[in-house]
């Protein structure tokens, strides 16, 4: 019919958009596509899976937990760049931190993407920062916080005790 | 377009679409979206709507509005008027034989749920069979799984084909003399596969079973004749054929309405109450119970008017150019894998790019107005048959351009862009 535009030709009106660039950072396409601590955690004392059933997003959040600190945490799912990225993080963050620190850290991140720009300054929340541009997409906040909902449904279910049974969430 | 497709025989041969008139008609498609012109390219969810609806709706609210089928006075009079009159146009439409087998309902899902409930639920039990297919949407799928828990009956399902298509061996193979029923959808919804109604409606006949077509995705784009389909039940929605939300239709044939329950107890479906029970009013009223969504089927009938005049058959040849262009746009977009079939389709194009999520893709492509669905399209069992999460899907409608597909391919290189290229998925 009429010629077809080559993926790649984009003329110079065809710019990005600085929010598209400021959403998709470098280091979340890297957490993307190589996510840190992927894979089961054999010997798991608190795991969880929970789902978007808008998206069809999955994560399996997995953490052993001992002397009152997550000694290690990994995670499994499928879903977009954003949730995906954000458990990866997510897993390198909580570990060495106590229950209570890993709910503060849930909790500022939260704040950080309903766009609370002082928690920029946050070093606490390390690369997570690389997630501030979600503020500016409503509708993404969600996947950015499936990983956390799921530490916080681990730790809230019962932060005092180290040997829950695993795989509860199964 | 397919040989189960009526021809128009009273309507002239299609000349092309005059697609800017026809678009300036839409006055959404006049809005920007991110700065952008808005391309709106998600017309399987649900399509605009043309002023003359908006206007019908307006009018009819101003000027007509009462309850049905109730009033002795003036206005229940137009509102009665006005509503059995949007079901005259509606069954001249798909060739009713007469408009008392047309029931209005909120839609789709409501029509397939009404005939599970009603005729499932008093026809159906152990030991009968539902045959359905791997590729119906949600809709088509759970009301069965319902019945079949609640009647013990068993439901099957028909394979798809690595293309899309239905598997008519394995169709013939499980359609047996416990086959009670046969449902499948017209058009697909992510595949966009025109399935052969007539053809598998008659090997249902054949096999004694009764057949059920959800039209959802066929109505809007071809002109139906449910006799020549030779169904037994067939369902579609306002909303996805530029009408208004929450009305749709379940047409089927009067002796099979008769025979049927009712699906909800309420007013306008009866014709006496007492306390030792009740009778039914006549079809379609019998399953129309409360005061129906009046204003939603008068602008229903003008929606299909709407699409009468500019005539079907013009709106398929200008849906089958679109079609033409956006396989060749998309097929040549390394990385890029498109599902459904190439010959025998509707215009909706089901795709994953790369590693990029369908997530991803959506959102980018928003920040340059376009409008695409991403996700499982309520498939679910059809993605896990792929072993898909999801795809993205762009699907179009009488007011989309050539240029609207360039833009999408447009924003598709803008996506591998700002994804620092495309990485091909095991």
């Amino acid at each position: 019919m009429t010629d077809t535009t080559e993926p790649g030709n984009v003329g110079p009106d065809r710019a990005i958009p600085s929010s598209l660039n400021q959403l998709y950072r470098e280091v979340i396409l890297d957490h993307y596509r190589r996510p840190r601590n992927k894979g089961a955690l054999e010997d798991a004392t608190h795991t969880i899976t929970m789902n978007n059933p808008l998206c069809g997003d999955v994560i399996d959040l997995m953490i052993r937990v001992a002397d009152g600190r997550i000694e290690e945490a990994r995670f499994a799912g499928r879903g977009c760049s954003i949730s995906q990225a954000s458990a990866s993080m997510l897993t390198g963050r909580v570990k060495g931190r106590t229950a209570e620190e890993a709910l503060a850290l849930s909790e500022r991140f939260t704040r950080l993407l309903h766009g609370d720009e002082a928690l920029l300054e946050d070093a606490g929340l390390g690369d997570l920062r690389a997630l501030a541009g979600v503020s500016k997409f409503p509708v993404r906040i969600k996947c950015a916080l499936l990983g956390w909902n799921c530490l916080e449904e681990l730790l809230e279910r019962d932060p005092a005790a180290p040997r829950l049974p695993a795989a509860e969430g199964e | 377009m397919e040989a189960h497709t009526t021809p128009q025989t009273d309507r002239p041969r299609a000349a092309p679409l005059d697609v800017a008139a026809l678009r300036a008609q839409f006055p959404i498609l006049a809005r920007e979206v991110n700065g952008h012109p808005l391309v709106y390219l998600d017309n399987a969810a649900s399509s605009q709507r043309p002023e003359r609806v908006l206007a019908r709706l307006d009018r009819y609210y101003r000027e007509e509005h009462a309850n049905v089928h109730r009033g002795a006075h003036a206005l229940s009079a137009a509102a009665t008027d006005a509503y059995e009159g949007a079901r005259d146009v509606v069954a001249r439409h798909i060739g009713a034989a007469e408009p008392a087998e047309v029931v209005f309902t909120r839609g789709t899902t409501e029509s397939i749920n009404l005939v599970a409930a009603a005729w499932g639920g008093s026809r159906l039990g152990e030991g009968d069979e539902v045959l359905l297919t791997k590729m119906e949407h949600h809709s088509n799928f759970v009301p069965w799984q319902l019945i079949a828990e609640r009647t013990g009956a068993t439901l099957r399902f028909v394979d798809v084909t690595p293309e899309g298509r239905l598997d008519l061996a394995d169709f013939d193979r499980l359609l047996g003399p416990r086959t009670r029923l046969v449902a499948f959808t017209h058009v697909s919804n992510s595949l966009g596969t025109i399935n052969p109604v007539r053809d598998l409606a008659a090997r249902a006949r054949a096999a004694g079973a009764l057949t059920l077509v959800d039209g959802a995705q066929a109505a809007p784009h071809l002109a139906i004749d449910v006799g020549a389909l030779g169904c037994d039940f067939y369902a579609f929605s306002s909303h996805k054929m530029c009408g208004p939300t929450g009305v749709g239709v379940l047409w089927a044939r009067r002796e099979l309405l008769e025979e049927m329950p009712p699906y909800q107890g309420g007013g306008e479906m009866i014709s006496s109450v007492t306390f030792a029970g009740s009778r039914w009013a006549a079809v379609p009223h019998k399953f129309e119970a409360g005061t129906p969504n009046i204003a939603g089927a008068v602008g229903f009938g003008e929606a299909v008017r709407f699409l009468e005049d500019v005539g079907l058959d013009a709106i398929a040849a200008h849906e089958a150019a679109l079609t033409a262009h956006a396989l060749e746009a998309l097929s040549d977009i390394p990385g890029l894998t498109l599902y459904g079939p190439r010959e025998g389709r509707a215009s909706v194009f089901s795709f994953t790019y790369g590693d990029i999520h369908p997530h991803d893709l959506s959102t980018i492509l928003d920040q340059r107005g376009i409008a695409i669905r991403a996700g499982h399209h309520c498939n679910q069992p059809l993605m896990d048959h792929f072993g898909l999460a999801g795809t993205a899907r762009a699907s179009l409608y009488l007011y989309n351009t050539p240029d609207e597909i360039d833009a999408l391919v447009e924003g598709l290189a803008m996506a591998a862009e700002v994804f620092g290229g495309v990485t091909s998925v095991g």
